[in-house]
């Protein structure tokens, strides 16, 4: 038990364990400090100076994001001098931004747009050289506008810190600071993963997806074009908080209908290639535990880790499970098993798919998902894009009646929802697995593995074996892990890995909340409980019970692991440099 | 400096054993980035892409923190230096005594900037503040033989007598 110190923020009296900071501390007051550098679990370096505070009888002010609280402390945190401080230091944050906010990415949550708004500032009151930065889009997925950037680092410590990349840092010095990739070569020729986690946590404009949408109404209007759209589980868990609406709302039926309504175009749910997946890794796992082929068997549906893995742990690739993400499933099933039956040439087919990430940008460009020089998946949008389609189309999402998903690919098991979720596809892999070892369904629910928590253990009895598993959220994570399997400290059959912590329902590619939405409300598990209640509200619970599925084998593929479902549904990983 | 545009790296063997040995001695020492720099710069004269490379991996830290020492520290160097390394006093007393045009002669001189190196690999530009000789100003040296009172046309001279010793 933490020893609780007892301060005065703004005459309120406030109780809070020792080493909480005062803007911490402040929160408990119902008084949020502003602030541009500090995000919880992320980045806590005092550097921007907005979330100054005055302490009585000191001099000077103090920066509330590092300070800790002490006993008898009182703190006033809106007094002349601090707004006049917090002031400056905008317009000075201001005097070298980029200033075209008018159709900035960020134009309408932008933190620094909105403290300008808050305090009144006048953007030009410093007049100065304004440093003119190279735009870096040499990576499919990710672009940094230096012009933007304000050096809050949280980017950088998100990506060195919680996801132990490192594919950036800050470079040079004084008015030649700046943030970027060794030697300047370009976040593209990277160890980047492309998890884009740089993105979201970006207060700015500095960070955005390679956007694809003019592409998209390209294909759109082009009559010799059948356009199909797919949608991973986890964005109708969160494409309302980009049309305002709270955050976990399941916006589902108006998210198929906005689709439809951007032109003549199908739309899939991608939940059915989760299932899809979910048949041929349970078959893989069960395989190679009947065989020597190596364990643990890692997840491959989140692409982000992959690239992780075949730049940092070359080794494990045979680890990896050989199925293709749900993604690229999608993608080989439209351009094979649909367009036969549909008597449509593959080159006249346009998938797009929907994605909560940046990082399933560069794998649509992987040689391995394409045929003939075809891509499996022609572009890949963010459930920003989408968002910002739907805008563009005039389409008054709020008052949808809502549609359903067209067939063939309309239904999907709950367990394909969960997906979205860190700990989804494992409880959604244990759900088949044990019916399929066991001959028995009772099992649904494995709450060991839900949660927002980075690492995640369970054992479970199938079949008479005890069956070790781990989830892990955040490549940090991950790295400890394979640390941990690596020293022989741990022992695992399956291991799912996310890069992103929490799981897609915070992806790269996600809405980009604020840092008072992250840092003071549970974002991760309120947008993960949309995709629990549609499982537990749903009749169909199981992968291999999905219609679909039979629908699938019996028609095309065989069964799981057979020659046609290995040529389409599976693929191979390259070894990568580290850096 | 971009990717393509890097000059060739000369390394030998050697270089690289002592490297090894340095990042080894530094390696689960906490902040033994800066002193592995410093004495990789030691030596090689510079820190280029494949000796950052090699430090990044050697003491398990990204290539990104590497870099963002290496080019915050202006001790740091990150293009060659030449066989002849020219530095010209810019501190206050030489300054005053028109150092910048001596500066200015030489780089017209050898077609090269302040901190860069000619494509020969012979000679290498740089500046100093105050090498303590001050009533010689304005004061230049080549490989650490000082040149006082210097004007730019015998700086020039200066080094065409480095040059006409190498044919």
């Amino acid at each position: 038990m933490k020893k609780m110190i007892h301060l005065k923020i703004n005459n309120i009296p406030v109780t809070v364990p020792e080493g909480t900071t005062i803007l911490q501390a402040a929160k408990t007051a119902n008084i949020e400090i502003p602030s541009l550098c500090y995000l919880k679990d992320v980045n806590c370096i005092g550097a921007c100076r907005v979330c100054v505070v005055e302490i009585v009888g000191r001099r000077g002010l103090v920066a509330s994001c590092v300070y800790p609280v002490e006993e008898g402390m009182e703190v006033l945190t809106n007094t002349p001098l601090v707004r006049s401080s917090r002031k400056t230091t905008i317009e000075l944050i201001l005097s070298t931004h980029h200033k075209k906010c008018l159709s900035c990415v960020r134009g309408n949550n932008c933190e620094l747009q909105k403290l300008a708004y808050d305090y009144a500032i006048d953007e030009d009151r410093f007049k100065g050289e304004e440093p003119i930065y190279k735009i870096d889009d040499s990576a499919p997925y990710v672009v940094r506008d230096n012009n933007k950037c304000i050096q809050c680092l949280r980017c950088v410590s998100t990506c060195d810190k919680v996801q132990t990349v490192g594919a950036i840092g800050q470079i040079r010095r004084g008015f030649d600071v700046h943030v970027g990739s060794p030697f300047e070569i370009g976040l593209g020729a990277t160890s980047c993963v492309g998890c884009g986690q740089c993105i979201v946590s970006c207060p700015v404009g500095a960070l955005y997806e390679r956007s694809n949408i003019d592409e998209i109404w390209d294909a759109i209007s082009d009559p010799k074009k059948k356009v199909v759209f797919f949608t991973a589980p986890s964005i109708a868990a969160t494409l309302g908080e980009c049309f305002g609406m709270p955050v976990g709302t399941n916006v589902e039926n108006k998210m198929v209908q906005a689709i439809k309504m951007l032109g003549d175009v199908s739309v899939f749910n991608m939940n059915v290639t989760a299932d899809l997946t979910i048949m041929e890794e349970a078959n893989e796992l069960l395989e190679r535990l009947k065989s020597d082929k190596p364990l643990p068997m890692f997840t491959s549906c989140c692409p982000g880790w992959i690239k992780f893995c075949e730049h940092n742990y070359p080794e494990l690739l045979p680890n990896l499970s050989t199925c293709k993400s749900p993604q690229g499933m999608f993608g080989a099933l439209l351009k094979s098993y649909y367009c036969q039956k549909n008597n449509i040439d593959p080159k006249d087919l346009y998938v797009v798919s929907v994605i909560p990430c940046t990082a399933k940008k560069f794998e649509t460009s992987r040689p391995e998902l394409s045929n003939a020089g075809i891509p499996d998946v022609d572009v890949a949008i963010t459930t920003r894009e989408l968002s910002r389609m739907i805008k563009g189309a005039g389409i008054a999402f709020k008052d949808l009646e809502g549609a359903e998903f067209d067939n063939p690919f309309a239904i999907a098991s709950g367990a394909g929802a969960l997906f979205g979720a860190t700990g989804g596809v494992m409880e959604a892999a244990l759900r088949t697995a044990a019916c399929l070892i066991d001959g028995t369904n009772e099992k649904l629910e494995f709450m060991d593995v839900r949660g927002t928590s980075g690492i995640k253990e369970a054992t479970y009895r199938i079949a008479g074996t005890e069956v070790n598993v781990c989830v892990a959220s955040g490549l940090g994570n991950a790295r400890k892990v394979i640390e941990m399997i690596q020293s022989g400290e741990k022992n695992y059959l399956f291991v799912e890995i996310m890069a992103c912590p929490g799981g897609c329902v915070n992806g790269g590619g996600q809405p980009v909340q604020s840092d008072s939405v992250r840092n003071y409300s549970e974002l991760k598990a309120k947008r993960a409980s949309v995709l629990y209640h549609a499982d537990k509200e749903g009749e169909l619970r199981l992968s291999h019970e999905n219609p679909v599925m039979t629908m699938l084998y019996d028609e095309y593929f065989e069964a799981p692991g057979k020659a046609k479902a290995h040529s389409l549904l599976h693929t191979h990983y390259t070894p990568r440099n580290k850096f | 400096m971009d990717n393509e545009n890097r000059p060739v790296f000369r390394g030998t063997p050697k270089q690289e054993r002592e490297l090894k040995k340095v990042i080894e001695k530094h390696k689960n020492q906490p902040g033994g980035l800066m002193p592995t720099l410093q004495e990789a710069q030691g030596i090689y004269g510079y820190l280029p892409y494949e000796v950052q490379k090699m430090i990044a991996e050697g003491l398990g830290v990204p290539l990104s923190e590497v870099y963002g020492v290496a080019t915050f520290y202006s001790q740091f160097s990150l293009t060659p230096k030449g066989e002849h390394r020219i530095s010209v006093c810019l501190g206050t007393a030489c300054y005053v005594k028109g150092a910048d045009k001596i500066l200015a002669a030489i780089e017209e001189r050898l077609g090269i900037k302040t901190g860069e190196c000619t494509p020969d690999g012979l000679f290498s530009i740089e500046s100093c503040r105050c090498l303590g000789a001050c009533g010689l100003a304005p004061v230049m040296t080549v490989d650490g033989e000082v040149y006082g009172k210097c004007t730019p046309e015998s700086a020039v001279k200066v080094i065409e007598s480095y040059l006409s010793k190498e044919v």
